[in-house]
């Protein structure tokens, strides 16, 4: 194998999903199992950021109510427990019936719009639906309701277990990154990236654009549902601040962090964004005061994200 | 219904529209000039609010209080945009979505460091405590009633400024081409901070006319702005007259929503099918209102004319 001759983006994907699956042995080694946990929630809103990436990198679509596809996920999963049904092909295959739904409704109606009004109309479908969670009384309004047990898949996975639920999100995240990059590479992908740069000549050309935009949408409506629907398993837990308007933009700004349009990079990006918070929190609980100043500044300078910066750096040692 | 209770609402719903106005109207200014979408236009109004209630717990005096909690939005905002947002006009929407969001982190921490996490109690002036007569019988609250005022006042001012001054010809030329006016000799950059600074008085009195009404807390200004968003979406974004408009539109149908939505249900279902769909129907009413706005007209009621 010439390691060398391997895109950065290869070689990152390769780096980043081996370093991801030794967690769990490496814990259980050094004593720290309390970060199985701490990475089972990290691989999970890494799906959610990667899920936003396929629509935003690809699509050029800044959805800023991303985080309500993970409500709905959890939401799914917590009210189908609720009623005493735990059957997890049940409850997932709800999350994503849901999401889909959700999906292709917000996104019939905001792709009409664009630039600003899009952002603003997502972030106003995200809010409704944090609003009608909240008036959910039966399933405990703003408290939020327990789930007493995890999903169940007929007896075949034992989610009880820390390392099966980690691996099964693992996979899960490695199913949706394969999927994620046959899908922009694919003609279909190829549409959506050529509406990006420019929507009117692709209609010239007599692609009907917007199916295939609002296509894109609700898969990845639909990958953060599931998201949602293991973070409900995760925390056996559900709650609307699982999708308050700030969650969306800490999800868009894991792609930004780890640099959007590379798939790869908005999971380095959920790593490094929850690492940062988790190191920030137990120094200070002033850690916002900190947080906020970092975001800005990766803004401002960090063109790219850690993705491009690596991509950069590789570049130049190739070159020197 | 008790039409008491209608004139009471509406003009509660006035009131709520009113305020909305001011804090819409920085935010559409900014966008329509700078082409900017700020976040962290809700800082302002927080700020405004803690500095107007914690310079009244120490001086008692509610004019400097005022002039206080205004002055220091106005600053911040001045401060804000010649580190922050300067750098940020040319870059493209997602960049100041997630730039202004740190800000709000930011804001709310330092907010939090210096009063603390609970809530602050700001508490109305004595001489506008009680109630006053609107229709022989019918009391309304003075406050509120004062905050209509101002806010009528302040929108009256804006609009002269804008279309009788040199300052708002300026400000109209910004609007409609950048590049244009730069080239003309207008002092672009001054004339960005200035607006800015507007901006952000108006959207700090605005919080600190609501501390007595809402609760003085760190991330107050969240829910409002986002509401703010609606309200210049609704609108058109970048234009005053659309704002206006719609900030009284979005106050009235919120307020009434909420008020009327339960008893209007109840009397098409059963009371408790009625508890629990109105209050959940009454805090999407807005959002549902927006979704149709943009369904039939993507740019907005008063989309501006030129870009």
């Amino acid at each position: 194998m010439r390691w060398r001759n391997l895109s950065p983006r290869a070689l990152a994907t390769v780096a980043v999903l081996a370093g991801l699956a030794i967690v769990p042995p490496l814990a259980l080694l050094t004593g720290a199992t309390f970060y199985i946990d701490v990475f089972t929630r990290i691989m999970i809103f890494g799906i959610a950021a990667l899920s936003l990436d396929l629509i935003l990198g690809y699509g050029g679509m800044v959805s800023f109510g991303h985080a309500a596809y993970l409500g709905i996920g959890a939401y799914a999963v917590g009210i189908l427990a609720f009623y005493g049904i735990h059957d997890g092909f049940l409850q997932f295959g709800t999350a994503i019936l849901a999401s889909a739904l959700a999906a292709l409704f917000i996104g019939f109606v905001s792709l009409r719009t664009s630039g600003v009004y899009f952002i603003m109309i997502t972030l106003a479908f995200a809010q409704m639906i944090y609003f009608l969670s909240v008036s959910l009384n039966t399933y405990g309004g703003d408290n939020g309701l327990n789930i007493d047990r995890h999903s169940d898949f007929a007896g075949l996975l034992d989610l009880d277990h820390a390392n099966t639920l980690y691996y099964l999100v693992f996979a899960i995240l490695v199913f949706c990154l394969c999927l994620g990059r046959r899908l922009v590479d694919s003609r279909f992908g190829m549409v959506i990236r050529g509406a990006r740069s420019n929507e009117r000549r692709m209609s010239a050309i007599g692609f009907p654009v917007l199916r295939y935009k609002l296509t894109a949408f609700a898969i990845a409506g639909v990958m953060c549902g599931v998201a949602g629907a293991l973070l409900a398993n995760q925390q056996l837990f559900v709650a609307p601040a699982i999708m308050e308007w700030t969650r969306s933009g800490e999800i868009l700004m894991m792609v930004i962090l780890g640099g959007m349009g590379t798939l790869i990079g908005p999971i380095v990006g959920a790593v490094a964004f929850l690492a940062l918070e988790t190191v920030l929190a137990d120094l200070t609980e002033h850690w916002q005061i900190i947080m906020g100043p970092i975001l800005v500044l990766v803004v401002l300078f960090g063109r790219g994200g850690i993705f491009g910066l690596l991509s950069r750096w590789r570049f130049a040692r190739h070159r020197g | 219904m008790d039409p008491i209770l209608v004139l009471a609402q509406a003009l509660n719903g006035l009131q709520f529209g009113i305020m909305l106005f001011l804090m819409a109207a920085g935010l559409t200014l900014v966008f329509g000039i700078m082409n900017l979408i700020n976040l962290a236009h809700g800082s302002f109004y927080m700020v405004g609010a803690y500095v107007a209630a914690a310079t009244f717990q120490a001086t008692k005096s509610f004019l400097l209080a005022v002039i206080g909690g205004t002055g220091a939005g106005a600053a911040v905002g001045i401060l804000v945009e010649v580190v922050v947002f300067r750098r940020l006009y040319a870059r493209d929407h997602l960049d100041q979505v997630l730039a202004t969001f740190g800000l709000i982190l930011f804001f709310n921490e330092a907010v939090r460091m210096i009063w603390g996490s609970t809530a602050l109690y700001a508490t109305v002036p004595h001489f506008l405590a009680g109630q006053v007569d609107i229709l022989p019988g019918v009391p309304y609250p003075a406050y509120r009633l004062a905050i209509i005022v101002v806010g009528l006042v302040v929108a009256a001012l804006l609009y002269l400024v804008i279309t009788h001054t040199r300052i708002g010809m300026l400000i109209r030329a910004g609007a409609s081409n950048r590049v244009m006016a730069g080239a003309l000799g207008v002092n672009v950059r001054l004339l960005y901070t200035l607006v800015f600074g507007l901006g952000a008085g108006l959207a700090a009195l605005a919080g600190l006319m609501a501390g007595p009404i809402f609760t003085v807390e760190s991330g107050m200004g969240e829910h409002v702005l986002i509401l703010t968003f609606v309200v210049i979406v609704i609108g058109g974004i970048g234009s005053i007259r659309g704002a206006f408009v719609a900030a009284l539109l979005v106050g009235f149908v919120d307020t009434m929503g909420r008020a009327f939505l339960r008893p209007l249900l109840a009397t098409v279902m059963t009371a408790s099918a009625a508890d629990d769909a109105g209050p959940a129907l009454a805090s999407v009413l807005i959002y549902l209102l927006m979704a149709t706005v943009l369904f039939v007209r993507p740019r907005g009621l008063f989309p501006p004319r030129t870009r």
